[in-house]
């Protein structure tokens, strides 16, 4: 199989697009399974060797279009730890397939819109993954790379409970829609754990992306449908949306009133912010994600003019520590980390350094 | 500064809040601030699909250990019931068969209901196996109607209409 470039940003990490003042990317997966294999946990190593020979079809018979349709399939075993990590940085893979390694593939499309995750907790879990608000374009690109992996695979699937895959929550439309947010002012403002309580009652989930177990760094959030049965994706993908508007809508009054009524302590923050970053010569990862949420904020509200090129979400993923590395081409120590990324932060806010 | 509900302890937690546009601040201790509710809920556990699918199939073990039968373990994939409740994964396909009466309820308590309205896929889901699959819904009628639950017995009544059409889907 292929080698493969994973210091390239993601299709997502454009970062432009509908609501990209507040929405980061959008997300679909669809977990499917292969109805005469046994599900991931218990296949064998030969079964497993078989689902890949099964997949062939698929990556290989494409009339091959530009370099960023082409499909290309990567044993994760054959991947040095370095690049999975990135993968799992540009959240191609999720981290748990990334240490199950052995029995497990990645199908990635050139421009990485779509991965498809082979033997993680179902034998196939499609992902198509946009910037900003564009839930629907991502269902689509998800459901036409479905027909076409369906045309030379079986299906586990029954007409009453629909696909069915090795957790009961996936069962269904296998169907998880996800929008990543950023939401500074709701956090600032004290909203934002009403808001998730609100949001949970509704049937979706929240999380935090940076940071562990309870904090989220950053101000980023993910909010995903919780129930896949019974419902049909396009119903799904819709309250999905509905509901990321009504948050944007939140997030928007909450911007307009620190705006209104703390300019002064607002502009600091994100001047301040800018200064330490532009200026830095070590910058831990946290520092970075925080630092960056509240830069953001000022670009997005105006405050730090001349800002509008600067791809911060890109920035956001490329400091992510197995990134770092890859961009620098050698392990690096945390203490080497921080000062790579301190310069690499400086060089992308005030361009290369003269 | 003091904590400006109970006067003792020092004010910790600062509170901004904005509400149609006005703004208010109160300086609390972390403990008034717990319980007026103004700590992130963030802090406190969240409720997670794993949680939740934990907590229900946890209900199930609880429950005095049934004599062994045949259909306690999967035909094809030798997956026992036991053994989905204490992971949370089935084995293949056809424990969804094979474990059907206990995973009809589980499946309405996650997903609030069990019958599919999505997606078909268009080989797979095709007519080779409507008929296996019309007759499961109509036992599954059967028993609905004589335990008098209507409401779902009209979802599965829908579904037989839906699969009874020529095209075989709406």
């Amino acid at each position: 199989m292929a080698g493969i470039e994973t210091n390239r940003p993601a299709k997502w990490m454009e970062g432009t697009g509908p609501y990209s003042d507040i929405v980061i990317s959008s997300r679909i997966r669809l977990a499917r399974n292969i109805h005469d294999l046994p599900f991931p946990h218990l296949v064998t190593e030969s079964q497993f060797a078989d689902m890949l020979e099964r997949l062939k079809p698929f990556v290989t018979n494409r009339p091959a279009r530009s370099p960023g349709q082409r499909f290309a399939m990567h044993r994760l075993r054959d991947l040095p730890l370095l690049d999975r990590q990135v993968l799992v940085e540009k959240h191609l893979i999720s981290p748990q397939h990334a240490r199950n390694a052995e029995h497990a593939a990645v199908i990635l499309r050139g421009d990485e819109a779509v991965s498809i995750l082979v033997n993680e907790e179902d034998h196939l879990r499609i992902q198509c993954l946009y910037p900003a608000l564009q839930l629907d374009e991502a269902w689509h690109l998800g459901s036409n790379v479905d027909d076409l992996l369906e045309r030379s695979l079986d299906y586990a699937f029954s007409p009453s409970r629909g696909y069915l895959t090795a957790c009961p929550t996936n069962t269904g439309t296998g169907l998880r829609a996800s929008v990543m947010l950023h939401l500074p002012a709701l956090v600032m403002s004290n909203q934002a754990g009403r808001l998730y309580s609100d949001i949970v009652k509704l049937g979706f989930m929240v999380r935090g992306i940076y940071g562990e177990g309870t904090e989220a760094l950053g101000n980023i959030f993910q909010f995903s449908n919780q129930v896949t049965l019974g419902r049909s994706e396009p119903e799904i993908v819709e309250n999905l949306r509905t509901i990321t508007e009504r948050i944007i809508e939140q997030e928007r009054t909450g911007r307009d009133a620190l705006l209104r009524e703390m300019k002064d302590q607002l502009e600091d923050r994100v001047w301040r912010a800018y200064g330490i970053l532009t200026n830095a010569h070590l910058l831990s990862s946290s520092e970075a994600v925080q630092l960056l949420s509240d830069v953001r904020l000022g670009r997005d509200l105006g405050l730090l003019k001349g800002l509008t090129s600067f791809g911060i979400t890109e920035v956001l993923v490329i400091t992510r520590p197995g990134y770092l590395q890859k961009l620098a081409g050698r392990a690096l120590s945390a203490a080497e980390r921080d000062a790579e990324r301190a310069r690499l932060v400086r060089d992308k806010l005030k361009g290369p350094a003269t | 500064m003091l904590c400006q509900e109970c006067r003792r302890r020092p004010a910790t937690v600062h509170v901004t809040r904005i509400t149609d546009g006005q703004r208010t601040e109160a300086n609390l201790c972390e403990s008034c601030a717990r319980e007026l509710g103004e700590v992130n809920i963030l802090t406190e556990p969240q409720l997670s699909l794993q949680n939740l699918l934990a907590s229900l199939l946890a209900h199930e073990v609880g429950k005095p250990e049934r004599p062994a039968v045949a259909g306690d373990r999967c035909a094809q994939c030798g997956l026992s019931y036991a053994e989905f409740a204490k992971t949370g994964r089935l084995g293949c396909g056809h424990c969804y068969t094979q474990f059907e009466a206990r995973l009809e309820p589980l499946l309405r308590r996650i997903h609030g209901a069990s019958v599919h309205t999505g997606k078909i896929p268009a080989r797979t889901g095709g007519t080779p196996r409507r008929e296996d699959e019309l007759a499961a819904l109509r036992r599954e009628l059967d028993g609905c109607v004589r335990r008098e639950d209507f409401e779902r017995a009209a979802e599965i009544r829908d579904r037989i209409r839906n699969l009874e059409r020529p095209s075989g889907e709406g």
